[in-house]
């Protein structure tokens, strides 16, 4: 059956993960479109368009540019507008037209690259995967081009992986991150998605362990293990109990060499015991922290819906990965949870035995209970829970 | 007037060609929200139902603008994977998509105005088909043909073609002498206006979609021998509904040029076989208004933008014969407004036209030198103001009771500066929005 939708919404795309993922580093960010990518972004999954300013265009792609394959009008818009605004970088991303008409965006990189002397990479989005791929791919694309080896921290040096706004709410949860880093004696290097400036990535590699925050970080932290050796661990602090587990597994990641990843033990559902009372649906990384701190503070067992890319690492046993609002909707169905923990737009496909505790999502709802999104660092999960 | 630029973002009246008044080239968006699209449009026919077939990142955007205006219910979608576009199953899975969805849904909606997207006709799917196996399988549902085809924008653009489509749904009729509709406004027309008096007090009924509320009484659209519009983007819908319905049709624009308006109402009593009133008092109305407004703005600069009003460049022109000192505006193009540019050329070329899109409009928002009364929310948000009219599209204000209440409302601009954040982010001007709930 086709992923279709009688009401509820769809995650941001992955045009929209590309722009979020390089808004603050400085560089100039094209989408390959005709009208919609660049109005969808900023005013649907963009919460800092208003207060930051980021060079982020579309290239009004026309049809007629399409159809004859013009691709020189995107390389000399690009490079005048590089001409007057110079940026650090020049990324390229694709929508659904530019698929269809196979334009090579590595080629068109290169072309651009040697105009303008600026360094220039093709990110290979077309509109049709989630904001994680697209944002994935664009820290990849940071990390393999401006991360290189240094000296190490003196302490526990952590940088911060996949943090974007439509994961982690702007304003408040990073703010929270690392004021917990620093009160578990954490150094804090840097932050891939948000707060960092391109010369604070630069230094990445001196920490000694990558926190990643968001599956959009899992492809860096990957590399940044590969590469520099920087043992990675995935969560997001929430809650008393999760958020000491969380911070050991840092130390032990820290102590450990060709360790890998650490994915926090107690993160989730455990089957054996059988009694799912709880639901989380969302991304993998936050949900699964959320689970964990519900098992370790409260005492209850959660399973996770996951509509979003994330692999068997973070997933356990009992944990799905849905994307159809019907699939979700059945699944919600047989499992008859007390509880689902999600955000306010899900309320559509909950059955009505179950207690809905809304949670906004940026990336799928947007604008909408912006106001509402909750510092995650900060709740109490009993609080939370009444 | 700029340092050196590639791309220059503004010119000079003096120095702007008429054709192309702007280079083109990146697009940025301005964080200016008003402006409807085709989702709020389609929401005007009552009852109807939207479904979207295309990828996700198309999809986002429609589906947050019905969020956002709380009408989630009335809007569905099918999402095109990159397999569907290669494996020959492009015009099928739309099929299944639709016919599923109106399945599960609680309530049938007697139309549904079904939106492909670029990729579709690009691939060049045959939309009749689509549709008419669509009605073979639901005979009591509408199936409205609807495009969200931005990248075919050079050639027929979405808006004016959803315009068009809107009243599509209408089945001919029997016709009713004294019903009058006006057609391709996406809000209702001032009460106040001459236009709607004349027309009332003349005894004919006055239908809008705007104003509908079921699709019975939308249906009665139909039953109009006179159909009336003044955007300029009415044209095709006047155009199907004249050759549909054989409904006569008046193109009267909204403009802001004394006899302009004047001719309007000639034409539009002619066609009434009502006799054509005096205007002097409605004249001498807007006369006061433009000077009490002057009188508070002094020689403050004034911008004008394009989405505000849609003869932009004719009411800098009424602005400026009124002593207003208009500095700047934000329009991409001249269109209908060939008199009042070359007139302003000659008389004020020292006025600063800026794109709406330009790559360097980024900076803008953060160079304003002096204080500005902005009309209209891109103007308001470029040159950095809190006092500013914040209406979209006129406004639903015409004729000269319509330049009256503009002068009152630029007045209350100066007065009472706005909370420009809020009201520029609310999408869709005019509509519910869960942003200020």
């Amino acid at each position: 059956m086709k992923n279709a939708s009688t009401i509820i919404p769809c995650y941001a795309a992955d045009t929209s993960g590309v722009c979020s993922a390089l808004y603050e580093l400085g560089g100039m960010t094209v989408v390959h479109d005709a009208s919609g990518c660049n109005s969808t972004y900023s005013t649907h999954d963009e919460p800092r368009w208003y207060d930051i300013d980021s060079m982020i265009y579309i290239s009004a792609l026309t049809e007629i540019d399409a159809i004859m394959g013009n691709d020189e009008r995107i390389i000399s818009d690009t490079v005048a507008a590089a001409a007057d605004l110079h940026p650090h970088f020049i990324a390229l991303c694709g929508s659904p037209m530019p698929m269809m008409t196979g334009v090579d965006f590595d080629a068109i990189a290169e072309e651009i690259q040697q105009r303008t002397g600026i360094r220039t990479f093709g990110l290979h989005t077309n509109g049709t995967r989630s904001y994680i791929e697209g944002a994935s791919e664009a820290f990849l694309a940071i990390v393999k081009e401006y991360v290189h080896d240094c000296p190490k921290t003196e302490g526990i040096g952590v940088n911060i992986l996949g943090a974007t706004p439509l994961d982690i709410p702007w304003n408040t949860t990073m703010a929270g991150i690392k004021k917990w880093l620093a009160d578990c004696g954490f150094e804090y290097v840097s932050c891939l998605g948000m707060e960092s400036s391109l010369e604070e990535i630069k230094k990445a590699a001196s920490a000694k362990v990558n926190l990643v925050v968001s599956y959009a970080g899992m492809a860096a932290a990957e590399y940044m293990l590969t590469e520099f050796g920087i043992n990675f661990v995935t969560g997001l602090p929430v809650g008393e109990g999760f958020s000491e587990q969380l911070g050991e597994n840092i130390r032990e990641a820290a102590a450990a060499y060709e360790y890998g990843c650490v994915s926090a033990e107690g993160m989730g559902f455990d089957d054996s015991t059988g009694k799912c009372t709880a639901v989380i649906i969302g991304e993998s990384i936050a949900s699964k922290s959320l689970a964990g701190a519900l098992r370790l503070d409260a005492g209850i067992d959660a399973k996770v819906i996951c509509p979003l890319p994330a692999d068997e690492v973070i997933l356990s046993d009992g944990d799905m990965a849905l994307y159809a609002e019907e699939d979700i909707k059945a699944a919600l169905e047989e499992i008859k949870p007390e509880l689902v923990i999600a955000d306010p737009l899900y309320r559509y496909v909950i059955p009505k035995e179950s207690r809905q505790i809304e949670l906004p999502h940026f990336a799928f709802s947007g604008r909408c209970f912006g106001s509402r999104m909750p510092d995650l660092t900060k709740i109490d999960i009993k609080e939370f829970l009444k | 007037m700029h340092k050196e630029y590639e791309r220059p973002p503004g010119v000079k009246i003096k120095d702007a060609d008429i054709n192309e008044l702007h280079p083109s080239g990146l697009e940025y968006n301005a964080p200016a929200r008003g402006m409807w699209n085709i989702v709020h449009q389609g929401m005007l026919l009552p009852e109807a139902h939207q479904i979207f077939v295309c990828s996700q990142g198309c999809l986002r955007g429609v589906i947050l603008t019905a969020a956002e205006m709380l009408e989630l219910d009335r809007l569905s979608w099918v999402s095109v994977s990159e397999e569907d576009m290669f494996d020959g199953t492009l015009e099928t899975d739309i099929v299944d998509g639709v016919t599923d969805i109106l399945e599960r849904l609680d309530k049938r909606p007697p139309v549904v105005l079904l939106f492909l997207s670029c990729i579709h006709l690009f691939a060049g799917v045959d939309f009749e088909n689509i549709l008419r196996e669509l009605s073979d399988q639901f005979p009591d549902i509408e199936f409205i043909d609807c495009y969200m085809t931005p990248t075919m924008r050079t050639t027929v653009s979405p808006i004016v073609k959803m315009s068009a489509q809107m009243y599509r749904p209408l089945n001919v009729t029997k016709k009713d002498p004294k019903a009058v509709n006006i057609i391709g406004s996406d809000r209702l027309t001032d009460p106040d206006s001459e236009l709607v008096k004349l027309t009332e007090s003349a005894g004919y009924t006055l239908r809008d979609i705007a104003g509908c509320k079921t699709y019975e009484e939308y249906q009665r659209m139909a039953e109009a021998s006179l159909n009336i519009g003044y955007i300029p983007t009415c044209g095709l819908a006047l155009e199907e509904l004249e050759e549909k319905h054989g409904t006569p049709s008046l193109y009267l624009p909204n403009s802001f040029d004394y006899n302009t308006i004047k001719d309007n109402y000639t034409r539009l009593c002619g066609e009434l076989g009502i006799a054509v009133p005096d205007f002097a008092d409605n004249i001498a109305a807007a006369e006061a208004a433009l000077g009490r407004a002057k009188e508070k703005v002094g020689d403050m600069a004034v911008a004008v933008d394009f989405t505000a009003v849609t003869r932009p460049i004719e009411l800098m022109k009424l602005l400026c014969e009124h002593g207003f000192n208009v500095r700047y505006a934000v329009v991409d193009s001249v269109g209908e407004e060939t008199g009042a540019f070359e007139w302003l050329k000659i008389n004020r070329p020292d006025i600063e036209l800026y794109s709406s899109t330009n790559v360097n409009m980024l900076y803008q928002h953060i160079k304003a030198t002096e204080p500005v009364l902005a009309i209209g929310q891109k103007a308001a948000y470029y040159f950095a103001t809190d006092n500013f009219v914040n209406i979209i599209m006129n406004g639903g204000l015409y004729g000269f009771s319509g330049i009256k209440k503009l002068a009152e409302l630029i007045s209350e601009a100066y007065d009472t500066p706005k909370d420009k954040r809020r009201l520029i982010s609310h999408k869709g001007f005019g509509c519910a929005s869960c942003l200020t709930n």
